[in-house]
């Protein structure tokens, strides 16, 4: 388990003293995908870097499994340090050194011998589907994989917190998708804690049971995954989240909508929002079963799976018939427990 | 100076091969000695001005500061007054001033602070964040400079050791005017001051042939090595 207690850290700059982390309570639970998600600048990065010990927090307490690791120094930091896998954003490989040269890297900083070296790195570069390319360059590997080799490298020394900085930020959706697969692989397979640190919700929502909002150094919103997407209380937060889960953004549904309200202007268009098991309810069938009169045309749908095995889905519709049947359909659907937004203008 | 025509030049006759290689042999061994002894201390020399260089502690800062004036100082001096400067100290060291165990001392000290800078420069090129992932994986400070900074920068640490055995080719000409032996002593008292240029010519060309020796040597370790 991983604490921070009421933990703050400012930098002395040229300008003067820049808070980067302020005032922080944060519990992650063993076993846990622990998501921090944040604007760059954020000071997600700040926060979990205190975890080993890569920045120190100026008040406050870190705590890992009941021991204070904050404060420790010299050999006892590095041997914290070894629990602890990271990968980054760039990767940081080593160019000298080939992918199970790279992997064998942190068992050599602890003196592991090298026959047991080399088995262990094999299996790793196995396990991360590396396999055939041991001894290829970082040079020659493309980003997913030079991911894969600091990932097997990060499990290198059986840590039991991976740390992942922005790790996919850095690679194409495709590849991030089959890195983010990896770490969930990893994380039913080790039962490893994972804490990951991304300004991209995608990566929260195809990964972690529980998430953290950071603005300007504070926590500004926490919970599980499936309640924070279903019902995110912060505007930053409704903002990362409609940003992964609407589609009304997007121009070609703006565009479909504004032309639909001047064709129809006696018609309403309901945006529908379904969160758990009503997405496997009959909506629209119950609807035009119980106003016969109205006529429906669905516009547009999605659907997502969370993590946590929560599902959040959207549908826009237009129903256009008499007002009084509207009016009722609007009541029924509130009684259905699905969320109807009715959008005004595009 | 009577120079006889450009004919002299090619009057091959005058040339004493034997004579010839024994100095071949002097500039190879004072170049190889110096550069061995050069890329050792240059890599330390190079390592404590990295090591100490952003530091927030005074004492590291002032440290720094003085390796800097130190080989700030030794690079600025032309090896040839360099070399003269030095001749007490080579006394003490050698026991001699002249021959070409003399000459290895100020060939050290002038190339020893070039090559530090090249190092220092070398390992500030080091992906940083490489260095702060093996950090982060418990790296002690030793380790990090043996497994990471070194390696990493190998390409640069080579091809900068090149650069500097070649101007130290270069210096061992100087120093053999005044008395260290090798090619440079050859083409002065036995090429220029015995009006002999044809001697000067061979030696001049021996000394050409040695530095593309040296420069291929270099560009081939580095392309085996840079793996980027």
């Amino acid at each position: 388990m991983i604490e921070f207690k009421q933990v703050s850290k400012t930098f002395a700059t040229a300008s003067g003293q820049v808070a980067a982390v302020k005032n922080v309570d944060l519990t992650i639970n063993a076993g846990e995908v622990y998501g921090i998600v944040g604007f760059s600048g954020a000071g997600k990065s700040t926060l979990v870097r205190m975890l080993n010990g890569l920045e120190t927090p100026t008040s406050g307490e870190v705590i890992i499994n009941g021991k204070r690791i904050d404060n420790l120094k010299g050999k006892e930091l590095r041997d914290q340090r070894k629990k602890i896998g990271i990968i980054f954003q760039h990767f940081n490989l080593l160019w000298s050194r080939t992918v199970l040269e790279n992997i064998e890297f942190p068992l050599e900083l602890v003196g592991v011998a090298k026959e047991e070296r080399r088995k262990k790195a094999k299996h790793l570069a196995e396990l991360v589907g590396l396999g055939e390319r041991i001894n290829a360059y970082p040079s020659q590997l493309s980003g997913g994989q030079k991911q894969r080799v600091g990932i097997a490298r990060a499990l290198a020394t059986d840590p039991d917190i991976l740390i992942s900085d922005e790790a996919t930020s850095a690679l194409d959706p495709q590849t991030t998708d089959e890195v983010l697969d990896l770490l969930d692989e990893i994380n039913e397979k080790l039962n490893l804690t994972i804490v990951i640190i991304t300004h991209e919700m995608h990566v929260i929502r195809r990964l972690a049971d529980k998430v953290a909002v950071m603005e300007n150094g504070q926590v500004i919103e926490e919970g599980p995954v499936s309640e924070v997407f279903t019902h995110p209380k912060e505007e930053l937060t409704k903002r990362f989240v409609s940003a992964e889960v609407d589609t009304k953004q997007t121009t070609d549904v703006k565009q479909v909508v504004t032309n639909l309200l001047e064709k129809n202007p006696q018609g309403k268009l309901v945006e529908l929002k379904f969160h758990g098991q009503q997405v496997e309810r009959p909506v629209i069938n119950e609807l035009s079963k119980s106003f016969p009169e109205l006529e429906i045309s669905i516009l547009e749908g999605s659907i997502h799976q969370l993590a946590d095995k929560g599902t959040i889905g959207s549908l826009f519709v237009q129903l256009v018939g008499p007002v009084e049947q509207l009016k009722e359909a609007l009541t029924l659907l509130e009684k259905l427990q699905v969320e109807a937004k009715v959008i005004e203008h595009g | 100076m009577d120079s006889r025509g450009l004919a002299s030049y090619f009057e091959f006759k005058n040339v004493n091969w034997p004579n010839l290689w024994a100095a071949t042999w002097e500039t190879v061994w004072m170049t190889v000695v110096s550069v061995a002894i050069v890329a050792v201390l240059g890599l330390l020399l190079g390592l404590l001005l990295y090591e100490t260089s952003d530091s927030k502690s005074f004492a590291v800062r002032a440290l720094n500061w003085i390796v800097a004036l130190f080989v700030n100082v030794f690079r600025s001096i032309p090896f040839i007054i360099l070399i003269v400067l030095l001749l007490p100290v080579t006394q003490v060291i050698v026991g001699a001033i002249t021959g070409a165990k003399a000459a290895i001392p100020s060939l050290v000290i002038s190339a020893a602070p070039f090559y530090a800078r090249l190092v220092e420069l070398a390992f500030h090129e080091v992906d940083g964040g490489v260095i702060e992932a093996a950090d982060a994986m418990g790296a002690t400070k030793w380790q990090i400079v043996y497994k990471v900074l070194i390696p990493e920068s190998l390409p640069a640490l080579v091809s900068g050791i090149t650069v500097t055995a070649i101007s130290l080719i270069g210096y061992t000409a100087m120093a053999g005017a005044i008395g260290a032996g090798g090619l440079g002593q050859l083409a002065y008292t036995d090429g220029f001051q015995s009006y002999n240029n044809a001697i000067t010519l061979v030696a001049t060309a021996v000394i050409v042939v040695i530095v593309f020796v040296f420069q291929y040597l270099g560009d081939f370790s580095v392309r085996k090595i840079d793996k980027r």
